[in-house]
This record gives structure tokens, sequence and C-alpha cells, in this order.
């Protein structure tokens, strides 16, 4: 199987943000950049299917050169080869569009019989790469899954929704994201990582070209209100409930 | 109508100003009587059962039939997906989670973006965009019109993918991100056996139960239930934080609430940085009394 896995680079969750100089971007310095957490799993559960199945995981991403050592570790854990999609000015938090159609033409070229991405990077928020890139190339989609069983006839996947556990069937080839619960992500292995280094890294440099969609600013949330230690212990209940009630009026 | 919808409906009315509001329905009823009350010119309903893509697909053949500027859905998991498919069809921008509205010519819209610890502003040139809403951020608010109903026929090709299963969990939980308020457990409640005093201040508020990181590491809740960075984003009217530190990830995910109530131990607790409201002591005698509290005032 040609098991293709869509990775990104994001800033870590610790990351205490500040605004760039003009504005419109997150401050670079002194920020660590990460697998996108959800990406994972996503990784995890394509070595698991090469690792049934048999076939070749293909690791792809879109970013900066620096998006290179990332797709170095999806190597490190298992990966076969990896390709990078390599545009200088792409910051994060660009509209998906845009980037859908770049990564969905070389997807095609690779000619996926499956598709896996983390649920939503950790930057964007968006959770739309996933469903753009199928509707792009056509295929079935499911998001979101915490449940994988590789079928005869594709594949059948699970997972939480209103209240309730969804099952979708899926034939191949598809594309599905998944959510944590789904795997447990392995850690990359010493031997993994000195494998990864001598593994195919493609590079494939692209233009954001003018987008219809621009950032126009990025702000700090509004600072919240000073609050107040109503009192200590269980005395201070019936205080905290008359002020939730009459100041706060939430309750 | 999930209240996500109405909201979604009720922005709609709100930005279109006199002009054509549709809600698409994909089921075997309209809910005319809902959704005009919101603001829908017209209610297009087609039975169509629920598949990512047939949905997203049956949604864009609406905005063409229709030639919308804006598509507009909750950003609940299926509307988010929906969202992001229907907009791939039309080939048109998608932005998600929106949070405000901040112009119309040209559309600029605002939404959170690094787990909420900041707020990009967006602007589109296109044409047509597709937004999904945050949930219980714009408020509902009747525009009452009369609908014409539109039984649809849109053919949409099946594309191999099939929901096969619905199973409904045993305990009917609330949904976090559409709750309007929120009672959270910590790792300092010791044992999933302690959230006992959590689901019954939850029971007397109307509430829905949530969860930090570590309490669903380790086991003693769903991960379903889990808010921060790598969990939900809510914003809820009312939030409170019981024996929950407030690591920078989990306020990544509430920081939005309108009121937050912190009750730790440790004074020196995060948290209590961000929160309206404090109160310093021990979760096992505060959170009953604050239940017996509750329930004393309704009755």
């Amino acid at each position: 199987m040609k098991i293709v896995v869509c990775v990104k680079r994001v800033p870590d969750t610790e990351t205490k943000v500040k605004i760039s100089a003009d504005g419109k971007a997150l401050d670079q310095s002194g920020v660590n950049y990460i697998l996108n957490p959800y990406d994972e799993f996503a990784v995890e559960q394509a070595l698991q299917l090469k690792e049934s199945a048999g076939g070749e995981v293909i690791a792809i991403s879109l970013g900066t050169a620096e998006t290179e050592k990332i797709l170095r570790t999806t190597l490190a854990m298992g990966a076969d080869k990896a390709i990078l999609l390599k545009a200088d000015n792409y910051t994060g938090i660009t509209e998906t569009r845009t980037i859908a159609k770049l990564l969905a033409t070389k997807i095609k070229e690779v000619g996926a019989d499956i598709i896996f991405f983390g649920r939503q990077s950790i930057d964007n928020d968006a959770a739309a790469l996933g469903p753009s890139i199928a509707r792009e190339l056509s295929l079935p989609f499911c998001g979101l899954i915490t449940k994988f069983e590789k079928t005869n006839e594709g594949i059948k996947v699970g997972r939480e929704a209103d209240g309730g556990i969804e099952t979708f069937t899926l034939s191949l080839p598809c594309v599905v994201s998944a959510n944590k619960g789904l795997n447990t992500p392995r850690y990359a292995s010493l031997k993994g990582v000195m494998a990864a280094k001598t593994k195919p890294l493609e590079t494939i440099p692209v233009q954001l070209s003018d987008q219809l969609v621009s950032v126009v600013s990025l702000e700090l949330p509004g600072a919240r209100k000073e609050g107040k230690i109503v009192a200590e212990g269980s005395a201070a209940v019936e205080q905290l409930v008359k002020l939730l009630h009459e100041e706060a009026k939430v309750i | 109508m999930k209240k996500s919808s109405l909201e979604a409906v009720s922005l709609a009315s709100t930005l279109a100003q006199g002009g054509k509001v549709i809600a698409a329905v994909f089921t075997k009823s309209s809910f005319k009587n809902q959704l005009e009350k919101a603001g829908a010119t017209i209610v297009a309903f087609q039975d169509i059962s629920y598949s990512p893509t047939k949905h997203g697909e049956a949604l864009a053949q609406l905005a063409k039939k229709y030639n919308s500027a804006l598509i507009l859905a909750s950003a609940t998991l299926h509307g988010k997906e929906v969202g992001a498919l229907c907009s791939a069809s039309l080939d048109c921008p998608f932005l998600a989670d929106v949070v405000e509205i901040a112009g119309t010519q040209p559309l600029k819209v605002k939404h959170p973006v690094y787990a909420g610890k900041a707020i990009a502003t967006f602007e589109s040139k296109a044409a047509q965009n597709v937004l999904t809403l945050r949930p219980n951020v714009f408020t509902y608010a009747d525009h009452p019109t009369t609908a014409n109903e539109s039984a649809e026929q849109t053919q949409i090709a099946n594309v191999g993918e099939m929901l096969v299963d619905f199973v409904k969990s045993a305990k009917a939980k609330k949904e976090l991100t559409e709750s309007d308020i929120i009672v959270s457990g910590g790792r300092g409640l010791g044992g999933p056996e302690h959230f006992d005093i959590i689901e019954q201040l939850a029971d007397a508020l109307g509430a829905a139960v949530g969860a930090s990181r570590a309490v669903v590491d380790a086991g003693w809740r769903p991960h379903s239930d889990q808010v921060g960075q790598t969990g939900k984003t809510v914003s809820p009217k009312l939030y409170i934080a019981c024996a929950i530190s407030g690591a920078v990830q989990h306020l990544a995910g509430m920081r939005s609430s309108k009121v937050i109530v912190a009750i730790n131990k440790d004074k020196d607790a995060p948290i209590f940085k961000i929160a309206d409201y404090g109160i310093i002591g021990d979760v096992f005698e505060v959170v009953p009394a604050l239940t017996k509290e509750i329930l004393k005032r309704k009755g």
C-alpha cells in the first residue's frame, strides 16, 4: 500500500505568544517548534498499517526549510520517504485552500491508497486541510477518528460525535484525520534517528501565490479584568454564589 | 434545532441586511418554524443521511443555486468538516472558528489561533466565503420572518463513504463546546471516584463536565471531556475549575469563558491569575458546599 501522512511543523504548546513588529505574525524568537501533536497519531497509524498490510509510508509537509527537521522525525519514527514542499513565506496561519491545492497535486502524483492527517494543527486550529485535500482529489473523508480497522473493502473507522460513537466505512483510496486516543505514538529509536539521516527526503520549492485571504493583524486576546479571591474555604461559598448571581449574572 | 445552528441563522439574518437567508437542512422535516423565527427567508431541505462529503457537496450545490456570498455553519464536529468540504467544492476560502465579523465589504473576520493565545484578523477578497462560527459567541436573537420551504432534490453521487452505525453513550452527556456552564475537575481530585462531587455540582447547575489533560491521560475521564490545547476549546458563560492548577495548555482551551471561577487549595496556582473569582480551599469541602448552596437557592 502507498500510505501518505501529511504533517506540519508548529510552535510547541508551551509557547508564550508574542506578536512580531509588523503586528501580523508570531514573533519567532525563543519559539520551539515540534511535529504537530495530532500528526503523531497519524504517523503512528500509518506505520501500524504498513506493518500489517505492507507497503511504504511517505510523509509530506508544506513549510519553510526548517520543516525538514520535522520530516526527519517522521522518518526516524519509521516513515520510508519524505517530501517537503518548501514555501519560504509560509507562516502556518494561512487560509487552507491555497496550500491544500499544492499538497493535493503532489499527493496525486505520489498515488496514495490512503492519506492520514492529524485532526488539526495547533496553530491554525482549522481542521480543514484533510477535508480540503479529500475533496480536491474526490476521495471519501472521515475526520477525528479514534478507531481504525483495515477491511477487505477498504477501512472502517470510528469517532465520537454528538454524544455517541459514529462508525463509517470508506473505500480506498480515502482520507482520514486522527484524533487523540486512536493509538499511542511510538518514540523514534536511536536506530531510527540514525537511519533517518539517509532516507530519501525530496525538497520541492513552491510559491504561495497571491492569496485571496490575508492576515490583517494578529493580536493578543484582551486582558481579563483582574479577579478577586472571594475568601477561603467553604465559608466563601455563600458569597461566591451571591456574586455569580448578582454581579456576574451568570447563574 | 441545535442552539448553535440557530445562532448561525440569526447572524446570517443580521449580515444579510434584508437579502436572502437560506437555511440548509438535511433531514426529512424542514424545521420551518424555528428557522423563520431566527431569520431564514428560505428553508431548503432534503433528507440526506449523514456523510461528510455528501453534506459538503449538497451544501455547495445550494450555495451555487442561490448564488450565496456567504455560507455559515456552526463550528461543531460536523459543521467543521462539512464547511471545509463545501469550500473545497466551491473552490472558495474557508475560515474556521470565527468569533467576530469585523467587516463585510470586504469580509473581515477574527478567529483564535495558537489555541486561543492570539486572535488573527483575516480579510478575504473572494466573492464567496465559507465560515464556521464558534458556538456560544454570536448571541441568538429573533429575526421573525416568513420563510418559503423548498424541498430540494440535489443528486449527490456516492463517494465511497458510509455511516454504518451510531451508538449513543449510555449516559447522555452535555456537549462541552455548546454548554453555557462547565464544571471541570483536575488532578487534585485524586482519583476518578472523586469526580462525583464535580458531577453533582454540574447537575445542580445544568452544566457540562470537563477535565484537565492530566485527568484524561490518567484514564479517569474520556478524551471527549478534555478542555485545553489538545482537547476542546470552550466558551461558556461560566467555567468553574476545581483542583486545576492552570497550565498554559489548559488555559488555552477555556480562557475565552465569560466568567471563570477557580477552586484550589494552592494559593499560588496559576489559575487564580486568570480567574474572576477564586476560592482558596479544599475542593472536597468547597465543591459540595457550593452544590448545597446552589440547590438551596434553587429550591
